[in-house]
């Protein structure tokens, strides 16, 4: 390594990393139900493309995205849960790694929440 | 990307609770379930709770899981890890209120520690250089070599009022500001680290080493920058195995990476790191001492003057700084000056780390802003004492130090009000006493140590405090007279005056205070002849009290010395004979006690 330059590009390639080993009550949440019954519906892939999502978003530093147990929809599994400090829960059901894909453009980006694919009632 | 990280403490005290057998069994367990391109596991170093150890966190849910077994990993993998349930049984209890897992940072232990020497500890992993770059390693370095010259770097360090974090206390930017100006004939000069913990009880810099070792590279090459060296020595205790090879292996990555070396970041400035083993004696500790170990020459202290900002290392002027000291470098050049002195006291800018030891229930690190009180360090972070037992003192300082009472307990923690009080900030070991410890006992144990590991270059050092320890072994033995209290104390200031180095000037000091705050025990030992704590065996008797014997014969039958028969005497309400113990054959082990299920046997 030469330059400053390189030093910070390997900073911002790890910060979100190790960025993400603190608790951080402050920013947004994206809670995966990981129950037997939300593995069984396809939970986990759902899950990974979070992660990688908000990683390539450069949010890992703003976003966390972990799992829970059961929420206790079964029949609406896999679903997420969305919070951010000051708002209301927004609760996705029956979702798929593309739809993950698009709750990430949509809500964490840009804060719109994707209507579609919330919870009935 | 992992989705979840797990970070399992590979310190040496998480170590020697079998964290590796930990850590293999999580990645066999991990891969068992298909899971190893999710969660990544991370050996870190020390995360402070070593009572508690083996320890793992599992991030992003900052989930504390405490003592826990190779048989307890799949339950985790399978339950937390896989299904996102937290196994709630293994969490460290503190912080599960009402059923519910709440932060770790909010728990006793961590909610009043500032950790900035200690940030990285168990939270890197420290065999990782890129790691430590994604919490802004090397950034400090980077700032000082291309925005900052050497004076702004000595100026900043000493408007930070950062002071040695190894023992007296003196202004690291005055160190730094002497070697630098001293001596301007453009030849070499020295960076050296002392790694040499040896006091009792303290392993604040086996910890920095283990868990965050850039920091210390990043923290030397500033201060080469700061001084025009361009060679630095890291002198290190070889009984710290994990601590040598980690800085190799950052040493080594740091090379890799071009941040030691020649022309760093293409400033032209060179620097680089040796590593030096200390082969085990206390004295090497002190500064000049060190260096002429580093010399290759057999480590003894010389005099002082010349200091070494004029004459060090190899004759040629040389900065010497603690580990934690170092620590706090890259973080007073990130953060600023007024960053670093709004913590802490009007003269001791900055945080501590403390070693708890002895008689607390929270064994461990800590780091505590200066100013903090031992009473919040011992009654909140260190969760008070164990069985219910009252406070009696403190020993801070090591051997070197001395203890602080319970009248003292709520005085603000720093260099200044320590030494006002009879103590030390030392290194940081903070050893518990509590109301079963003997002071003169404690006193003697350290001067044992000191008897031990003087060198025998001085006089007062070598045969004074082989004559204090007498004096004391004849006080816990009950021969002492009151004119012996005033030989130890005259001879503790003599020693105290007379010594060449630290070791012997400092040595007399766990007497001197207990002396001081604890008089009433020594007094106790020569006049009463007992000792109140009931720990000089030569001052007991063991009695039983024949209206609480039962005769039952447990004890005789373990006492090894055939001490204890049958009497002719039976208690009211009883059937067998009580029994006696001939104090002539007693050899005061205290077997009899722990086996007498009826109290009836006293130690007096």
């Amino acid at each position: 390594m030469k330059s400053l330059e390189e030093l910070k590009a390997i900073r911002e390639k790890m910060q979100g990393k190790v960025g993400f080993r603190k608790e951080d009550a402050e920013g947004m949440r994206v809670v995966v139900g990981m129950a037997t019954c939300g593995i069984a519906a396809g939970a986990r892939p759902v899950l990974n493309a979070f992660v990688d999502g908000v990683a390539e978003a450069g949010l890992g530093d703003k976003i966390t995205v972990t799992q829970t147990g059961c929420i206790g929809l079964c029949q609406y599994e896999p679903i997420v849960e969305i919070t951010e400090p000051g708002k209301d829960k927004v609760t996705y059901v029956k979702m798929t790694p593309d739809k993950a894909k698009e709750v990430i453009e949509k809500h964490l980006k840009n804060g719109q929440v994707v209507a579609e694919y919330t919870s009935v009632k | 990307m992992y989705r979840s990280h797990i970070l399992v403490c590979g310190g040496t005290g998480c170590t020697s609770s079998g964290s590796q057998a930990i850590i293999d069994k999580f990645n066999y367990e991990l891969a068992k379930n298909g899971l190893e391109n999710e969660v990544q596991v991370v050996k870190t170093g020390c995360h402070g709770l070593c009572a508690l150890g083996p320890i793992a966190i599992v991030y992003p849910e900052g989930t504390f899981y405490s003592m826990i077994k190779v048989d307890d990993v799949e339950e985790i993998v399978t339950e937390h890890l896989l299904k996102g349930r937290v196994v709630t049984r293994l969490v460290y209890d503190e912080t599960v209120k009402d059923d519910k897992i709440t932060s770790i940072a909010d728990t006793d232990f961590y909610r009043k520690q500032k950790r900035i020497a200690l940030r990285n500890c168990g939270v890197i992993n420290p065999e990782d250089i890129e790691e430590y770059i994604g919490t802004r390693g090397y950034e400090a370095l980077g700032k000082v070599l291309t925005e900052m010259t050497p004076d702004e770097v000595v100026d900043t360090i000493l408007a930070s009022g950062l002071r040695g974090r190894g023992g007296a206390g003196f202004p690291t930017g005055r160190k730094w500001q002497l070697a630098k100006d001293l001596v301007k004939d453009g030849g070499q000069k020295y960076v050296c680290c002392n790694a040499d913990e040896g006091d009792p009880g303290a392993f604040m810099d086996r910890s920095v080493l283990e868990g965050d070792p850039h920091a210390l590279i990043e923290a030397m090459a500033i201060a080469g920058y700061a001084i025009g060296a361009s060679q630095g020595y890291v002198y290190v205790r070889a009984e710290y195995p994990i601590a040598v090879r980690r800085l190799e292996i950052a040493i080594e990555q740091a090379h890799e990476y071009g941040l030691l070396g020649k022309d760093i970041f293409g400033t032209g400035f060179d620097f680089d790191i040796g590593i030096r083993l200390g082969a085990g004696a206390f004295v090497c500790g002190e500064e000049t001492a060190l260096m002429t170990s580093i010399e290759g020459n057999r480590g003894e202290p010389r005099p002082r003057p010349p200091f070494p900002a004029v004459k060090g290392l190899f004759e040629r002027p040389t900065v010497l700084n603690n580990v934690e000291t170092y620590a706090n470098i890259p973080q007073i050049i990130l953060n600023g000056v007024e960053w670093f002195t709004s913590m802490g006291t009007e003269k001791s800018k900055g945080t501590k780390v403390f070693a708890l030891g002895g008689k607390i229930n929270n064994t461990g690190l800590v780091e505590v802003p200066m100013g903090t009180t031992l009473r919040e360090i011992v009654e909140e972070i260190g969760g008070g004492i164990p069985n219910g037992k009252k406070f009696k003192a403190a020993q801070t300082g090591g051997p070197s130090g001395g203890c602080i009472s319970a009248e003292n307990l709520d005085v603000p923690i720093d260099y200044d009000n320590l030494l006002a009080i009879g103590s030390m900030m030392g290194s940081g070991g903070l050893i518990v006493m509590d109301e079963d410890n003997c002071m003169v006992d404690i006193a003697k144990f350290f001067l044992q140590f000191t008897v031990d590991e003087s060198c025998g270059k001085c006089t007062p050092c070598r045969i004074g405090t082989r004559r204090l320890l007498e004096l004391l072994d004849k006080v816990t033995k009950g021969q002492a007279t009151l004119e012996d209290i005033d030989k130890i104390e005259a001879l503790c200031y003599y020693i105290k005056d007379n010594s060449l180095c630290g070791l012997g000037q400092t040595a007399p000091n766990p007497v001197l205070s207990t002396l001081r705050y604890f008089r009433d025990e020594y007094i106790a030992h020569v006049v009463d002849k007992k000792c109140p704590a009931g720990v000089c065996k030569d001052l007991l008797s063991f009695t039983i009290d024949k209206d609480k014997c039962i005769g039952c014969g447990m004890c005789a039958k373990q006492c090894p010395a055939g001490a204890i028969s049958k009497t002719d005497y039976i208690a009211p309400g009883k059937k067998l004979p009580a029994l006696t113990i001939d104090t002539a054959k007693c050899v005061k082990c205290g077997a009899c006690i722990e086996k007498c299920k009826f109290g009836a046997i006293e130690k007096k």
